[in-house]
């Protein structure tokens, strides 16, 4: 946002500065370390070499782990699930949602107060009352539970958030350039494809990475859905209430850790070439 | 012919998606509302008697569990607030160059799945492990002091599981306060701590409001933590939700505790925003 | 809060014609009601059903087996030998973490007489198991193909008083429930289920969260045999039970092994395979016990759901599980109680060709009580709570559900 509205520059200050920056920075680094300690414990469990179905207790250093981390069908297969349903309902959330957020930021109609309190609503439910709510649901109609029940439930849960990103990105549009290009004798959908889509694709990439984000890790509304699915959390939540966690979900968790620590690298280089 | 384009234009955008919420968020929620009226069990079918006792029921049954998840998810959200705000505060005007990397550490945990998360703390709590070994030899607690299982446990795993959705709304709301309207208040002799009262506090409550919402719904209605986490007294309302939903299949009675929770929190929410006049909550909320 | 319309709320609200209108919503969403939910009883089990239910069934060559976790070895090896000598491709999935979840899952499909996904299934004997039983959502088992279980399953294991006469289910391995603990920290010999309500471990005590294990200790420790307890019985097991509440740690699930081994539990009910599996994987030293008030044996069953598209597929793998060295194999990695005798001796008879160290857990498997349980042992042994009707269900889950979620 900060590129968009004009600020005087804020220089980066070291923190030798006062007393209390150096206590907040410590503070900030303490907290950023609480929050990593969990995801120390599940890399380290990755490389447990312990034996049985109890990856509990450490016993020493072991790759085998990593050697073998398809091993296992089960927890291959909730992945596989876990991606086939984030990536479809990704897909289909930011469509949607992207078209919501554009009526939402660019035009004022009757009804605009009551489609930004169902987003409100859809936005702030509490999961376990989506959860049970769509199961009430798909159980009256005996529509049968599975992908289909999983990935309609991710999209809608997920499209409102697409809305709303994508809307606050279209609020701070100049619809000057809309209106030049069109002046220039493009039409209507040349406009939108060359000149509105490129503007708000930031709205619509920050849309997309959360839904993807929050569809790939919800383990309550998928509950409840999922019938025999079984994706990724509630596999491992499964798991965990049988006592055992193998190693190989520490070692596909790590997988997804670093995958997304090399997306968001990946994605800041990229953005650092282009305000270069 | 145009005018009449220009003013269908947002009814056909919102068409698809707006339907796709009709159909599986508003028709659902209808339909549990319908359940939630309902007498019978899955032998013989359910019927819609409008039998209101099945509120009144549950309530007089599940009261203390609904209590303990409002609670919970108030102690987690003040928590969260009081230990996000300085981060958010230092990374919005400290972070300088490096604003989003800090930003990015504090999302780290995003990227590892959140039931994971929840059982390494078992890890680290347990009564002889790393973090209460060492107190117990230097006698610093009592040999049978324990976490795990008790409400701190699910407080501590509710804070940390739901703090970036603190540290997100504040941080926006926070760096949007023009730094030229800190300096004008410093120049006109606001020492830092009137600065930090009357002007940046009060221009990062929006931030403020969203967090406290997009913390204490879903933390309210957790029960994920409590069940990893906490104790036979700990027990929240989520869980019985489920248990009543999926063990128990008692759909009336899991739909009337689900009404309420969701009636409860919207009413909430809107009781809440009334009184602070919050302005564009969707907005903030999204960010 | 300008972005809410308020007249709308105030609509919902306070407006007469929208609440009608709302509630006639609600009608409409009853009117959807269709048999979704609705599990119609039927009739018991006719002699003429196997023959009916197998009629021009064929092998297609393919079987979706649906298990618990944990209860094979990685590698699926029953499975590949069985797929390497018919032919017939098994895909398999442990998906099944506990009966109720499992049954609130299928119920809506076989309720609307969909396929699950499933041809094959593992379920408890208990309240689900009755259920799919009572509700007619099982396919009946045609015993001329089951030749394997006919001349190897063992006498204890054929009849059990849930499916009389093996009807609808076999079983597929056996355990019992007892108190497991750690003599690291419990230094007196454990015999008695009044030692779980002893003050002295207070706050290290663990219970089961499943209600019915949880309501059969109840009640054993009243001296009431769970099969053929009445209500009057239940409701004195939950006052028991609650009492004991204040010193109980966890109500746990099947993690409780972790907690056993590193001192969160110092004594807790406990699954006999479960021990084994954690002194073999941590080489802790817990120990387990059936108490002399007497424990639970439970029986995990496979089942054909009625409306599996592959049932004779399905059926020759349960059979193929009867075949002694297959029973062994499975029996090595669970550690549970085998439905056949022999699988002792064919256990040491692997022990001469394994490796040292499995040679040495073979060993010890085939002299464990916790694998092949003495006859005494047996016979101090109770059935799960028998709940006749969803009235009755609906009774006992009111007593017993509340302890552990208080």
């Amino acid at each position: 946002m900060s590129t968009l509205t004009p600020q005087a520059p804020v220089k980066a200050q070291k923190p030798r500065g006062k007393l209390g920056d150096r206590l907040l920075f410590g503070y900030t680094w303490a907290v950023i370390i609480w929050l990593c300690l969990p995801i120390g414990v599940m890399i380290l469990f990755g490389f447990n070499d312990y034996h049985g179905k109890y990856n509990t207790q450490w016993h020493g250093f072991t790759l085998k782990w990593y050697q073998h981390a398809f091993a296992l069908p089960e927890v291959n297969n909730a992945m596989k699930a876990s991606l086939i349903i984030a990536v479809i309902s990704t897909v289909l959330a930011t469509a949607l949602g992207t078209l919501i957020g554009l009526a939402l930021g660019r035009y004022r109609f009757k009804g605009q107060g009551f489609t930004n309190l169902v987003q409100f609503a859809a936005i702030s439910s509490p999961e376990i009352v989506m959860g049970m709510s769509l199961l009430a649901f798909f159980v009256q109609l005996g529509f049968p539970l599975g992908y289909v029940t999983i990935i309609i439930a991710h999209v809608m849960f997920s499209l409102s958030f697409v809305a709303v990103t994508v809307r606050s990105r279209v609020l701070t549009l100049d619809r000057s350039v809309e209106e030049a290009a069109k002046d220039l004798g493009a039409g209507g959908w040349t406009t939108f494809r060359l000149v509105t889509l490129p503007m708000i694709m930031p709205g619509v990439t920050a849309g997309a990475l959360l839904s993807f984000a929050i569809s790939i890790d919800d383990f309550v509304v998928t509950n409840f859905t999922a019938g025999t699915v079984t994706t990724f959390p509630v596999d491992i939540y499964g798991l965990q209430g049988r006592g055992g966690i193998p190693a190989q979900v520490n070692v596909m968790g790590t997988f997804i850790f670093v995958g997304g620590l090399l997306l968001a690298a990946i994605n800041a280089l990229a953005s650092r070439r282009r305000d270069a | 012919m145009q005018r009449l384009r220009a003013k269908l234009a947002p009814y056909f955008l919102i068409l698809p998606g707006g339907l796709w919420l009709a159909i599986f968020f508003i028709i659902p929620t209808v339909t549990m509302l319908s359940f939630s009226l309902m007498t019978g069990n899955e032998a013989d079918g359910y019927q819609l008697t409008w039998h209101f006792q099945n509120y009144t029921d549950a309530l007089s049954t599940y009261w203390p569990q609904f209590l303990r998840s409002l609670e919970y998810g108030a102690a987690a959200t003040i928590l969260g607030i009081a230990l996000s705000y300085p981060i958010a505060y230092w990374i919005a005007f400290k972070g300088g160059k490096r604003k989003s990397t800090y930003l990015f550490l504090v999302l780290l945990p995003f990227f590892v799945s959140f039931v994971l998360r929840t059982i390494s703390w078992q890890f680290f709590l347990s009564d002889n492990g790393l973090l209460l070994s060492p107190l117990k030899s230097m006698g610093l607690v009592s040999q049978d002091f324990h976490i795990l299982q008790t409400t701190v446990a699910v407080v501590l795993g509710l804070t940390y599981n739901y703090l970036p959705f603190i540290v997100l709304p504040l941080y926006v709301a926070l760096e949007r306060v023009d730094p030229r309207v800190v300096e004008a208040s410093s120049d006109l002799y606001a020492g830092r701590i009137a600065t930090f009262t009357k002007v940046i506090f009060p221009l990062s409550l929006p931030g403020v409001f969203a967090g406290v919402i997009m913390n204490f719904v879903p933390a309210a209605s957790d029960y994920v933590n409590a069940e990893i986490l906490g104790g036979p007294n700990n027990t929240m309302i989520g869980s019985i939700i489920q248990d009543q939903a999926l063990h128990v299949r008692d759909y009336p009675t899991a739909t009337a505790l689900s009404t309420v929770l969701m009636g409860g929190l919207l009413v909430g929410i809107f009781l809440y925003a009334r009184a602070l006049g919050t302005e564009d909550v969707l907005e903030a909320a999204a960010r | 809060m300008n972005e809410f319309d308020p007249a709308f709320l105030r609509g919902i609200t306070q407006d007469r014609r929208s609440f009608l209108r709302a509630a006639g919503l609600v009608g409409a969403g009853a009117a959807l009601a269709a048999c979704g939910v609705k599990g119609a009883k039927v009739s018991p089990a006719k002699a003429d059903d196997v023959a009916k239910f197998w009629a021009g069934k064929k092998q297609n060559g393919h079987v979706d087996f649906a298990n618990w976790a944990s209860y094979m070895d990685a590698n699926h090896s029953p499975l590949k030998k069985f797929t390497s000598e018919t032919g017939i491709t098994v895909n398999y999935k442990e998906v099944i973490t506990d009966d109720p979840t499992w049954y609130g899952k299928i119920q809506p499909q076989l309720a609307a007489g969909q396929p699950i996904g499933y041809d094959l299934m593992v379920v408890t004997d208990g309240i689900e198991l009755n259920k799919l039983v009572q509700f007619g959502y099982l396919a009946p088992l045609d015993h001329k193909m089951l030749t394997n279980f006919e001349a190897n399953a063992g006498a204890a294991f054929k009849n059990e008083s849930f499916d009389k006469g093996n009807v609808f289910s076999v079983p597929y391995a056996t355990g019992y429930t007892g108190i497991g603990y750690n003599p690291k920290y419990v230094k007196e010999p454990i015999t008695s289920i009044k030692q779980l309500f002893d003050p002295k471990y207070k706050g290290k005590i663990g219970m089961m969260k499943d209600t019915q294990e949880l309501g059969n200790f109840g009640m054993l420790l009243n001296g009431v045999n769970p099969e053929t307890s009445t209500e009057a019985d239940w409701k004195k097991a939950a006052a028991t039970l609650q009492a004991q509440k204040p010193i109980v740690r966890q109500y746990v699930d099947q993690n409780y092994t972790k907690s056993l081994s590193n001192g969160d539990l110092w004594i807790t009910m406990a699954w006999s395979g479960d021990i084994f599996q954690e002194n073999l994987s941590n080489g802790s030293n817990l120990q387990f016990v059936v108490p002399s008030e007497g424990g639970t044996i439970w029986t995990d069953n496979m089942m054909i759901p009625k409306t599996a598209p592959n049932p004779v597929d399905a059926l020759k793998l349960i059979d193929f599980f009867y075949r002694i060295d297959i029973a062994a194999m499975l029996t090595e990695e669970i550690n549970y109680v085998p439905s056949v005798p022999a699988v002792k001796a064919q256990l040491l008879k692997d022990a001469q060709t394994a490796s040292k160290s499995d040679a040495a857990t073979f060993t010890t498997m085939a002299s464990s009580p916790l694998v092949f349980p003495t006859d005494a042992e047996l016979a101090n042994l109770r059935h799960y709570v028998n709940l006749p009707n969803p009235g009755a269900e609906k009774i006992y889950q009111d007593l017993f559900l509340p302890i552990s979620s208080g």
